[in-house]
């Protein structure tokens, strides 16, 4: 799988909020076996950069970071969040967050096609958190993302797939761009139909962060991605009408005699 | 047994109750406090001082109750303020399952519904219809518990010096207690500090006997009553050690916090909106860490009054030990 011409062999991308601790956020990565982690700057950062302490944290866990501009309202907020993921970050990446409204955290597609468009010309690699809408996605592409995230149900909701048929459909849409299900999966068996789906990769948080045992559940999560995946490229079989006898009618025993 | 001398560094609630422990265990104690004023410079001033083991338990490890649980009698026999009437835990009503599932993860509760809500807390009647109530927790006002600290250290000769700006090279003393919260991190390298701000209201329209929480997916907060109708609402966790002042967001979500808990609350007047910053380990939990004649305790997080007890314990029983070891091994000698 490859992100911008970066090649990455894990498809679990980590967010790094609501763990109960620092010390176990560090261990649920380890165990999920992500390369990359995504960081909130926009909460946490302050005036005063006040998260060097955490993001040095993040930083000295050696893993690929991408940043992310949760809680932005507004193109302006997205993009000036995004310079300064830049700079503390050192990375061309960003995770393109532009919120419609607090209640649904839906994302507002309209700002941001047009922060996606203002990132890529100032030479972002920018991950668009976005529906499962395949104009948007067009748009999003049109702007210069090369790797989309549609959501599989809002942010936090543990719901899973909402639109199973929406996902499917951007899928053979857009074979050749990385999609990555971001958002609202609850348990494993949610990552796995993703990877079914014949998605790229899966971006967690809270179902990690805050489940009982976030490192069990992220070593949980990582399995079902894999077993999603190559569920999807052993050619799974196609829903049938019937039933279909899975024993072979031959040497039958013969009751008419 | 011999009388070795023990300097306290901060009168924050981790300098004050270690210190007070010293003392009553017949330890020649002195504190000192870079500060001007009791408070002034602690964060265990802006805290909620809920000692609530079992609520903590649902979002903390297991030690965090482990260690807090002994605490409340601590406080019933130090601090005559305390109240013992246990804690409350609520949910608005579509995120029931959030109270389902912080009940799956402690104990020591009982499920209450609508009428045991009413007898337990009047002005909350007809506004939820379940709730957790945990009958063996405490609250406290810190501000008033320190204070009282501070006054029993002074009844038993322990002198607390405010702005003094200590220095271990230049002490004599036998041995430190380093309690000075995040400041210590010259010293203890991974503590860091994380961002908490409180909110302070008060009203004379509502009335509440204990601490309540109200459950939300985003913001889980609580509201602790204080003495002549002032509330505390707290706090946010944010990663960040910013310095400035609350911010206008969290200023929305602690008010309406108490909004929510009671419309009433809508015509409290605000006292206070203060931030701070809590000093923790990377695994949010407290330690006591020696190095040489200096024990350093910190680490305590969200959980200063209730952790506070138990790491003095610690202290003053890794102090005594000593003490008796070399008092034997002098007797044995002579």
């Amino acid at each position: 799988m490859t992100f911008y011409g970066v090649e990455l062999s894990s498809r679990l991308l980590l967010g790094t909020a609501r763990y109960p601790s620092p010390a176990i956020l560090g261990e649920a990565i380890k165990a999920s076996g992500a390369e990359v982690v995504t960081v909130s700057l926009r909460r946490e950062a302050g005036t005063e950069r006040g998260g060097q302490s955490f993001w040095s944290f993040i930083r000295a866990l050696g893993l690929r970071v991408l940043p992310n501009t949760a809680g932005c309202h507004s193109v302006k907020e997205a993009v000036t969040t995004a310079h300064m993921a830049h700079e503390l970050f050192d990375t061309k990446w960003i995770k393109l967050e532009v919120i419609r409204d607090d209640e649904t955290l839906q994302p507002d597609v309209f700002g941001l096609v047009e922060a996606a468009r203002i990132l890529s010309h100032d030479g972002f690699e920018v991950f668009p958190y976005t529906t499962e809408d395949l104009a948007v996605a067009d748009r999003l592409v049109e702007a210069g993302c090369r790797v989309l995230m549609p959501w599989g149900a809002p942010i936090g909701s543990a719901r899973g797939l909402n639109n199973a048929y929406g996902l499917k459909s951007l899928r053979a849409h857009f074979p050749d761009i990385p999609l990555v299900v971001d958002a609202g999966l609850g348990v494993p068996s949610h990552a796995a139909a993703a990877m079914e789906l014949g998605y790229d990769a899966v971006l967690l948080n809270t179902a990690v962060a805050e489940a009982g045992d976030p490192v069990a559940m992220a070593k949980a999560f990582a399995l079902a991605i894999e077993a999603g995946r190559m569920a999807c490229r052993a050619q799974p079989l196609e829903p049938r009408d019937m039933a279909v006898p899975s024993t072979p009618m031959m040497g039958r025993a013969s009751l008419g005699d | 047994m011999s009388q070795s001398s023990v300097i306290v560094v901060g009168a924050g609630v981790a300098g004050l109750v270690s210190a007070l422990e010293l003392a009553e265990r017949g330890l020649r104690v002195e504190v000192v406090e870079r500060g001007p004023a009791l408070g002034a410079h602690s964060c265990s001033w802006k805290a909620g001082g809920m000692l609530a083991p079992w609520c903590e338990r649902a979002t903390t490890e297991p030690e965090i109750a482990t260690l807090g649980a002994p605490s409340i009698e601590w406080w019933e026999q130090h601090f005559p303020g305390t109240v013992s009437l246990g804690s409350l835990v609520v949910a608005p009503p579509r995120d029931g399952g959030e109270l389902s599932r912080f009940a799956k993860r402690t104990e020591r509760f009982e499920w209450v519904d609508a009428t045991r809500i009413e007898e337990l807390e009047p002005d909350l009647a007809g506004r939820f219809r379940r709730a957790l109530y945990f009958p063996d927790e405490a609250h406290l006002d810190p501000r008033r518990a320190l204070a009282a600290v501070a006054e029993r250290l002074t009844e038993l000769g322990v002198p607390i010096r405010f702005g003094v700006d200590f220095s271990a090279d230049t002490s004599d003393a036998d041995v430190i207690v380093d309690c000075r919260g995040l400041a210590a991190r010259d010293a203890l390298h991974d503590l860091r500090g994380v961002r908490g701000e409180m909110l302070v209201i008060r009203t004379a329209e509502l009335e509440l006997s204990r601490p309540v929480r109200l459950l939300h997916p985003r913001l889980p907060l609580y509201i602790v009553p204080r003495e002549d109708g002032v509330f505390m609402v707290g706090a946010t966790m944010i990663e960040s050690e910013g310095r400035g002042g609350v911010s206008v967001r969290s200023a929305v979500e602690l008010l309406n916090a108490a909004y929510a808990l009671h419309p009433a609350f809508g015509e409290a007047e605000i006292l206070e909106l203060a931030a701070d910053l809590r000093p923790a380990f990377p695994d949010n939990l407290p330690t006591v860490r020696r190095a040489g004649r200096t024990f350093y305790v910190n680490g305590m997080f969200r959980h200063g009054f209730l952790l506070a007890p138990a790491l003095a314990k610690q202290v003053a029983d890794a102090l005594l030990m000593e003490a008796s070891d070399a008092d034997y091994r002098q007797r044995r000698s002579a």
